[in-house]
């Protein structure tokens, strides 16, 4: 056949054969439209490493006279940050210690170590986690175990009579609250 | 007639080439071995994984609000939906304990030296993804235990330097642990670990295929680079067995075993859980991991605070990184354990600190018990005949949450010591500057009781030794005969 022929002449003349072009036009081709694939999907996978800044926002718990004096209480809150389908893992706990008036401390449900629910002991005023044996005294300060700190607090504030909290992500040792 | 379609599908297929090529192809008699099924046997397991997987997918609703629900359905409703859900379950379980006894009998035998090297690190692979699978299932059972199980492994998560948020928010799917967390953990056990395995797998049969069965080692006869592939194609036409039907043999009887092993287990245990919904606001709980991730929750709680962070983020990197590198570091000599003391010992010394580790954790001495104050009873003997203020000092004792961490009569916590002799231990200063001040990981009371308190349980743990046995003293305080 002289197909071989005039391509060898061809590649003679000019120096790029016709197959050769075609073939790295084909590379080049898909390397590009997979790369203009790629980007968006990466961008979706890994969102989590464009967002800017932590999750937060004010979230009531209600009115303060729910929460007397002297006292630690179990309270609830919706987390804000929720999908329909997120069912009862969006409803999140945390502790809420009034000191005395409108002097309050919110305490994350999470143990610092590992991230287990702490519960509170009325009688002996500590905090105790069922996990690795983290304890806290009633002010979230370390007490014993291996927590590397106190409990996480959020940041509060009382408005016409309601205790308002910020937070919104499950509070970690880099990202507490 | 029949013959004709048999030889044109064979034509067209090449299935009888196939066939010589695979099952056909010679191992060395001295791998028809019962030391050589455990391969055979973890693949068997994982393609009963993907059976009951498909069946249980069929039902199951992957979202954070459904999943408890569906798996309620799989176990009450839907008939034999228990039976499929404890196949899966027990299959995991055995398919991670052959898997474990597979890998180290490889390691035993020497069989990830030269020239298997790459057929060990699939193999390494494949443990990590096996593992993966574990624990994305353990997920899946979406109850107490998995949305804790998220939080630990978020927690971990958290301590990596810089990016550790990113890295949390990428884990869960979100800022906390719900929907998205759980579809993301599906995904990672139904489509991305599996697809993995089931390449990786291929790649280490053909490896096997390839590279051969290795040899039963034997004392005295090290590998060297330069003569081994030589003296094992020697091996093959001097000895060697096609491994259908000759080495196969006890593989089936092995395979058969498991099965049955599997289906007994299935039958009489059923299925585990759910146990507890996924509601984070039920605190009430106590979070523990599946058996074979308790020795990981026991370092975890025994490691000292200074180094945890450190091993948490470096230990499971060097761990693999050794793994990986074996086959490069001895990747030649002796392959008989006989002859590789420190092999030998190192599997000893792994499987009993992995044991030790994981008894530890099946009733984790190191957490309080929660309900021990006010769940557990008093020894009789500790209050009887006793005062009024000491036994006002035994409710102080039990009011006070004393016993969650210290045990008496052989109830309550482990975390602190037992109690029960520690008036011949301890000085009645001694035990109250302990109990105010705390110390040696024990929290300080001194704000949560009144002088009087102090005094009846001071009075009451002076009490707590044997009959026959007289408290310690002060040496500057005079004996007092009785007490």
């Amino acid at each position: 056949m002289n197909t071989k022929e005039s391509e060898s002449q061809e590649t003679n003349n000019s120096g790029v054969s016709r197959r050769g072009f075609f073939l790295k036009v084909g590379v080049a081709l898909n390397a590009l439209a997979a790369s203009l694939i790629a980007v968006p999907l990466i961008g979706y996978v890994f969102s989590s490493f464009t967002r800017k800044g932590p999750y937060q926002s004010w979230i009531s718990l209600g009115p303060v006279v729910d929460f007397p004096e002297k006292h630690t209480r179990l309270a609830k809150y919706r987390n804000p940050f929720t999908r329909p389908w997120d069912g009862a893992t969006g409803d999140i706990p945390c502790w809420v210690r009034r000191v005395a008036g409108e002097e309050f401390q919110v305490f994350a449900i999470n143990c610092t170590h590992l991230g287990c629910p702490v519960r509170w002991f009325q009688d002996s005023r500590l905090f105790m986690c069922p996990c690795h044996g983290g304890v806290y005294y009633e002010d979230g300060s370390h007490a014993a175990g291996p927590p590397p700190r106190g409990l996480y607090q959020y940041e509060y504030k009382v408005e016409n009579g309601v205790l308002w909290v910020r937070g919104g992500q499950l509070p970690t040792l880099s990202e507490p609250v | 007639m029949l013959r004709k379609i048999a030889l044109w599908i064979d034509e067209r297929l090449h299935v009888s080439k196939i066939y010589a090529s695979t099952a056909g192809h010679s191992v060395p008699a001295s791998a028809e071995s019962w030391f050589y099924v455990f391969g055979s046997g973890t693949l068997l397991c994982f393609i009963i994984q993907i059976v009951t997987g498909i069946c249980l997918a069929f039902v199951y609703v992957p979202s954070a609000n459904e999943a408890y629900t569906s798996l309620e359905y799989l176990n009450y409703q839907q008939p034999l939906g228990w039976f499929i859900r404890a196949m899966h379950d027990w299959g995991s379980n055995f398919m991670v304990g052959i898997m474990i006894l597979h890998m180290t009998q490889v390691f035993l035998f020497g069989a990830y030296k030269y020239p298997r090297e790459l057929t060990w690190i699939s193999g390494v692979v494949l443990l990590i993804c096996t593992l993966g699978m574990a624990f994305t299932g353990q997920i899946m059972r979406f109850d107490q235990d998995a949305y804790w199980g998220l939080g630990i492994g978020a927690a971990m998560m958290g301590r990596v330097p810089l990016i550790g948020p990113n890295i949390v928010h990428l884990m869960l799917g979100g800022p906390i642990i719900a929907g998205e967390t759980l579809s993301r953990f599906f995904t990672l056990h139904v489509f991305i670990i599996p697809g993995l395995i089931i390449a990786v797998v291929s790649m280490h049969l053909r490896l096997v295929l390839m590279k051969g069965i290795n040899e039963y080692p034997e004392p005295g006869k090290p590998v060297n680079k330069l003569t081994y592939e030589k003296g094992y194609e020697e091996l093959l036409k001097k000895e060697g067995v096609p491994f259908v039907p000759n080495a196969i043999r006890k593989d089936l009887i092995f395979s058969g075993l498991v099965m049955l092993g599997i289906l007994f287990c299935a039958t009489f245990f059923g299925p585990s859980g759910p146990e507890g919904t996924p509601d984070p606001t039920q605190i009430r709980t106590v979070p523990r991991p599946d058996f074979f991730f308790l020795w990981i929750f026991s370092v975890l709680a025994l490691l000292p605070e200074y180094l945890e962070t450190f091993l948490i983020l470096t230990a499971p990197i060097v761990g693999i990184a050794l793994l990986f590198a074996l086959p490069f570091l001895s990747g030649t000599g002796e392959k008989s354990y006989h002859r590789r003391p420190v092999a030998f010992l190192s599997v000893v010394v792994i499987y009993l600190v992995v044991g030790i580790l994981t008894y530890l954790g099946t009733y984790s001495p190191w957490s309080p018990q929660m309900d021990a104050w006010s769940g557990d009873q008093m020894p009789v003997k500790y209050i009887q005949g006793r005062t009024p203020l000491e036994l006002e000092g035994a409710l102080v004792f039990q009011n006070k949450q004393c016993r969650n961490c210290h045990s008496l009569g052989g109830l309550g916590g482990q975390r602190g010591p037992a109690l029960d002799r520690v008036a011949t231990i301890m000085t009645s200063d001694q035990l109250v500057r302990q109990v105010l001040q705390g110390g040696g990981n024990m929290p300080a009371f001194g704000k949560n009781l009144s002088p009087p308190e102090v005094a009846a349980l001071a009075a009451f743990m002076r009490t707590l030794r044997a009959p026959t046995e007289s408290p310690v003293r002060n040496s500057t305080e005079p004996a007092q005969p009785g007490r």
